[in-house]
């Protein structure tokens, strides 16, 4: 890390220290509704706000918390931005908050606000945790966007609900993936995007425990 | 009593928390390289679950729900609806009961402390345990059923995170791809074991 730049900290995260992909923060509640992309835009927006707002007050509160109950009083304001989410999203957005069910409230949980708070808000300014919490919540939507994308596009053969591959029910020529609706696909997709993240930024490729030794002995491969 | 029985088995595999909800990821992925510290987490997050969940029902029955404080009998009550304040008493909840436990354990069963203690503080943030709350809230389970789905999905999760560590204790002698080593093969692997996990659903109880 070097000095930290309004710019850096809202860039980095997109990328190079991606909340889930290399961090593995947060992956709990975001997998389960990627499988359309309106959805993951939802989501998305409801974790920047309480990720750059739950760091701007700790980040305020901060020489005020005493640190054996600092846990305690994360968990109140997080838990206090998400309901204010929930509740606007009932009221604004109904349909989309019976869809997301429990996930919304599940951002309580969500480790990578958690880790934001703890691990950057309760040590830098007000300004900054701000712009930490957004640039973290960018990178974990852009994953979900990411995923979002090829779920609906392979599996139902749309984008935001317009039909982009007009589906064999529909008359169209294209086939959908059914597996790309269901769970299983998600994970086969995180893995294979921090396959591509890893391969263009070769230093977060993690050490491997045991050296494998060439099979060099033509009889040692039969 | 065969409807707690097959609550009890869709909760365990066709509902998995893991495997089919994606709950409790962060520390299914991180604590998963060893069966041993993995089946420790399991037990932990069993015993959490099969606590708060039954415990979070009664607030919500008995504070919470729309018309739940007409017990008290002060007038008015009746039309009380608390239950926005649910996420906020939940997590509440789960962190006292979570600290009660340390607090238990470290006083009158040492040993089981030392198996488990390291544990009992991730839980506090394991999405698993929200969410298994929510889910009951969602579903409008009672005392009964609510008891009998924290138990079974403490332990659908417990099964997912040993069967995982179980294959990754195998998987660190095998020759992966140098991008796709560590964190990217192990969601190849919880992705293929999601979709034998899948095999499950169709089971009509």
């Amino acid at each position: 890390m070097s000095a930290l730049t309004p710019k850096s900290v809202l860039t980095t995260p997109l990328f190079n220290n991606n909340p889930i992909a290399l961090q593995v923060l947060g992956i709990c509640s975001a997998l389960a509704i990627t499988t359309s992309m309106s959805l993951s835009v939802v989501m998305g927006i409801a974790v920047i706000l309480v990720t750059a707002f739950s760091n701007l007050f700790i980040s305020l509160l901060r020489h005020q918390i005493p640190s054996s109950i600092r846990m305690i009083v994360q968990v109140v304001i997080i838990a206090s931005l998400v309901i204010v989410v929930d509740q606007i999203l009932k009221a604004f957005a109904y349909e989309m908050s019976k869809q997301l069910s429990v996930f919304v409230g599940l951002i309580i949980t969500n480790c990578i606000v958690m880790g934001r708070a703890e691990g950057f808000a309760m040590q830098n300014t007000p300004g900054l945790s701000f712009l930490d919490g957004v640039g973290n919540g960018l990178g974990y939507a852009f994953i979900l966007l990411v995923v979002g994308f090829f779920r609906e596009l392979l599996g139902s053969g749309s984008i935001f609900g317009f039909t982009v591959l007009q589906t064999v029910q529909d008359g169209g020529w294209y086939v959908p993936n059914g597996l790309l609706l269901l769970p299983p696909s998600a994970f086969f997709i995180i893995g294979l995007i921090i396959w591509a993240l890893r391969s263009s930024y070769p230093e977060q490729v993690e050490a491997n425990e045991f050296k494998i030794r060439a099979n060099t002995e033509p009889k040692e491969a039969v | 009593m065969e409807h707690y029985l097959s609550l009890f088995v869709a909760s365990i595999f066709v509902e998995n928390m893991a495997l089919a909800f994606f709950l409790g990821m962060c520390t299914f992925i991180a604590i998963s390289k060893k069966v041993s510290a993995a089946f420790g987490l399991g037990i932990a997050v069993i015993v959490v679950l099969g606590v708060t969940v039954p415990l979070n029902n009664l607030v919500y029955t008995y504070l919470l729900a729309d018309g739940a404080l007409t017990w008290t009998g002060v007038s008015g009550m009746e039309n009380v609806d608390l239950s926005f304040l649910g996420l906020l008493s939940y997590i509440g909840v789960i962190a006292a009961v979570v600290q009660i436990m340390e607090m238990f354990l470290d006083k009158f069963v040492p040993a089981l402390y030392n198996a488990l203690g390291v544990f009992l503080p991730l839980i506090t943030v394991n999405c698993a345990i929200m969410g298994g709350v929510l889910f009951m809230v969602e579903r409008s389970y009672n005392f009964g059923e609510s008891v009998v789905y924290g138990v079974g999905a403490g332990v659908g999760w417990a099964l997912a995170i040993t069967a995982l560590a179980g294959i990754r204790e195998k998987l660190k002698y095998s020759d992966v791809p140098a991008g796709l080593q560590g964190l990217g093969i192990t969601f190849i692997t919880v992705g293929l074991m999601s979709l034998g996990f899948m095999s499950f659903s169709g089971i009509q109880l």
